[in-house]
């Protein structure tokens, strides 16, 4: 666990109910390492944002962690409270948003909210954090950085924006940037813009990330590992090449297929029947059976399957071209 | 005869401050051109696609090509039927039965007041036809059951909500379906649900779509001829394949070398330059010229003309 910038040691998130709890987030295991992007998919209601938001604390009640660990860099972070976890947020952890216009306090110029967050958490003088600042936002790629510190957020297009809150989640070198679909408001070229600033970043100053997105495309280009995530539970876990070229698990396998990438050039693209289910009607062991082609008496009985270890939480995990047998 | 022909369609908006501050701060009016002399034909039975980012007014011309906004200049028809300057009133009717359209939001473009049997017969009762049946016979045709017809559509997840939509839009068995940005807010194997419909219904009935998305694996996918925009003009036109494989215009070739591939593991590209210029002063000349890499002094002078090039249409001086 001494190399793993993030670990996640069975996490669960609980919202309780009048007639139920339920389990947006359901024991999830997986470890960040410096200088790596682990992509996390999965489609809305997947539980990957309430991941992410868990680990910075940022959980609105009545949700709340119930049970698991979460330790950064090799301290345990998820029973910190008030002060202590306000201190982490931004020091030790950024958060970087879908919509940049949201995240960034309209009536503050943007030269006044990077310099708040530094002096917050580093221990500079004001001139000292002003030019950090100016540097912050050169690097991320805003022209005359220096004289755009005195500029307010509407005066921003929504990529040059977007870049102004990467700036803001990294001024105090966090270890860790949790990325929260942060492209999925962006056209396509500002895209390609961020996603290689990000990897940028994430290489030069060894930083882990967490990418949280529905774009497979995204995930493809961009992470060394990816998490698939399917009812609150991890489907897959594995080498981006491999899950994306290769997945075990059916879903992913669905996933992947559904596609319009995927299918290039046939007629009808592979579907995969039915929706995931709700929350509140989560189906008996491995929650994607009522959906699965391959589903068999032991997949509707709990014990549901874990991945303990290996790439994919399925009993009858899709097996490599050249081994196929049955 | 091709269903649809636009011909020279401008649109312009008056996004001006109101006349008090323009007086004060001694402001000019501010025009926005949010389409610019861009003509296409769409054939019968067909997907037309239309394709770019935002700003870049693809969403103007599907409203004005169902009528919901007139164009400045130009024109669009219909069947030879011009919405926006028709003064007959049996043939315009005649002309907008024979149109729907499907929106982007399931959740914003039903009313939630109503059943899902009233939402699907309203276009049919609304012309005083008849609906026995109607409403059961649409849910199960686009893989709904009919028993929903008493539901609402709070009932009922994004995806399946769309299907409502497309029950409506074929209510009044349309001929042309304008369909702005329609899987854009569902997950991608809802996506492929609804696109799968989609190509189902436009073979079985016989139906055109004016497609409209910024996604260009679904654009590729669905289309027959793709149409890309840049800030209100066609920069490009031609089949998925020949789109795909050999783009000829510079922003086509930007565009899809920036979109994330499956297979791009650890691909490092070098991101596109600059983002889209402000509408209310576009650059002079071809409208990309401030970014792109082959750009010459004519480009900045001299708005290119739609011209063949090798199977496509393209509007660049440079292009071979």
């Amino acid at each position: 666990m001494s190399e793993a910038v993030l670990s996640i040691r069975n996490l669960t998130v609980e919202i309780p109910t009048r007639g139920s709890i339920l389990r947006p987030v359901d024991q999830i295991n997986y470890d960040i390492n410096r200088g790596e992007i682990l992509g996390i998919v999965g489609e809305s209601g997947a539980g990957k944002s309430m991941a992410g938001n868990a680990v910075i604390g940022l959980l609105n009640r009545p949700a709340k962690i119930t049970g698991g660990e979460i330790w950064l860099n090799g301290t345990r972070i998820d029973q910190l409270e008030g002060e202590d976890m306000r201190r982490l947020r931004g020091k030790h952890i950024g958060m970087v948003f879908q919509d940049p216009l949201t995240s960034l306090n309209p009536l503050l110029r943007i030269g006044d909210q990077l310099t708040e967050t530094m002096l917050e958490h580093l221990d500079i003088s004001r001139d000292e954090a002003r030019k950090r600042a100016a540097a912050a936002l050169d690097e991320v790629g805003i022209p005359a950085a220096a004289q755009r510190l005195d500029s307010y957020p509407h005066e921003f297009s929504g990529g040059m924006r977007q870049r102004v809150v990467i700036a803001l989640a990294l001024c105090a070198e966090p270890s860790l940037i949790i990325a929260d679909e942060p492209t999925t408001a962006l056209d396509v070229s500002v895209q390609a813009q961020i996603i290689a600033l990000l990897k940028r970043l994430c290489r030069d100053r060894g930083t882990a990330v967490m990418l949280i997105t529905h774009d497979m495309g995204v995930i493809a280009e961009t992470a060394d590992r990816v998490a698939v995530m399917y009812a609150g539970r991890l489907a897959e876990l594995g080498n981006v090449r491999d899950v994306v070229t290769h997945p075990e698990h059916p879903y992913t396998d669905g996933l992947m297929g559904s596609t319009p990438l995927a299918s290039k050039g046939l007629k009808r693209l592979h579907q995969i029947p039915g929706s995931m289910p709700r929350l509140t009607a989560m189906p008996e062991g491995c929650a994607f059976h009522p959906r699965c082609e391959f589903a068999q008496d032991i997949c509707r009985a709990e014990p549901r399957p874990k991945l303990n270890g290996g790439r994919s939480a399925c009993h009858f995990p899709i097996q490599q071209p050249a081994e196929e047998t049955a | 005869m091709a269903m649809i022909q636009v011909k020279n369609l401008t649109r312009i908006f008056d996004v001006s401050k109101p006349w008090l501050n323009r007086v004060i701060e001694r402001l000019p009016k501010a025009m926005l051109t949010a389409v610019s002399d861009v003509s296409f034909d769409v054939e019968e039975r067909t997907v037309y696609s239309l394709v770019g980012e935002s700003g870049s007014g693809k969403s103007t011309i599907g409203k004005m090509a169902v009528g919901l906004l007139k164009p400045t200049d130009g024109s669009v028809l219909i069947n030879d039927i011009d919405l926006s300057r028709e003064t007959d009133g049996g043939k315009l009717d005649k002309a907008r039965s024979d149109i729907q359209m499907i929106f982007q939001d399931p959740y914003a473009s039903l009313n939630p007041r109503w059943r899902v049997r009233e939402i699907i017969n309203e276009p049919v009762s609304a012309r005083g036809g008849n609906v026995v049946g109607l409403a059961e016979k649409l849910l199960e045709q686009v893989g709904l059951s009919a028993l929903d017809a008493d539901k609402f559509p709070h009932e009922f997840s994004g995806g399946q909500r769309q299907r409502i939509c497309i029950a409506r839009a074929l209510a009044s068995e349309p001929k042309l379906i304008v369909c702005d940005e329609p899987t854009s807010a569902l997950d991608v194997s809802v996506q492929a649900q609804v696109l799968n419909l989609m190509s189902d219904l436009q073979e079985n009935l016989g139906l055109t779509y004016l497609f409209i998305s910024h996604d260009l694996t679904v654009v590729q996918h669905i289309s027959d001829k793709i149409g890309v925009l840049y800030l209100g003009r066609l920069v490009e036109e031609a089949t998925p394949d020949e789109l795909f494989e050999n783009p000829k215009h510079p922003y086509t070739q930007m565009l899809l070398a920036a979109a994330p591939k499956m297979d791009g593991f650890g691909r490092e590209i070098d991101p596109p330059q600059g983002e889209i210029p402000d509408p209310i002063n576009p650059p002079t000349g071809c409208a990309f010229h401030p970014r792109c890499p082959i750009a010459a002094a004519q480009c900045s002078a001299e708005r290119p003309e739609m011209r063949v090039v090798r199977g496509a249409r393209v509007a660049c001086h440079l292009a071979e």
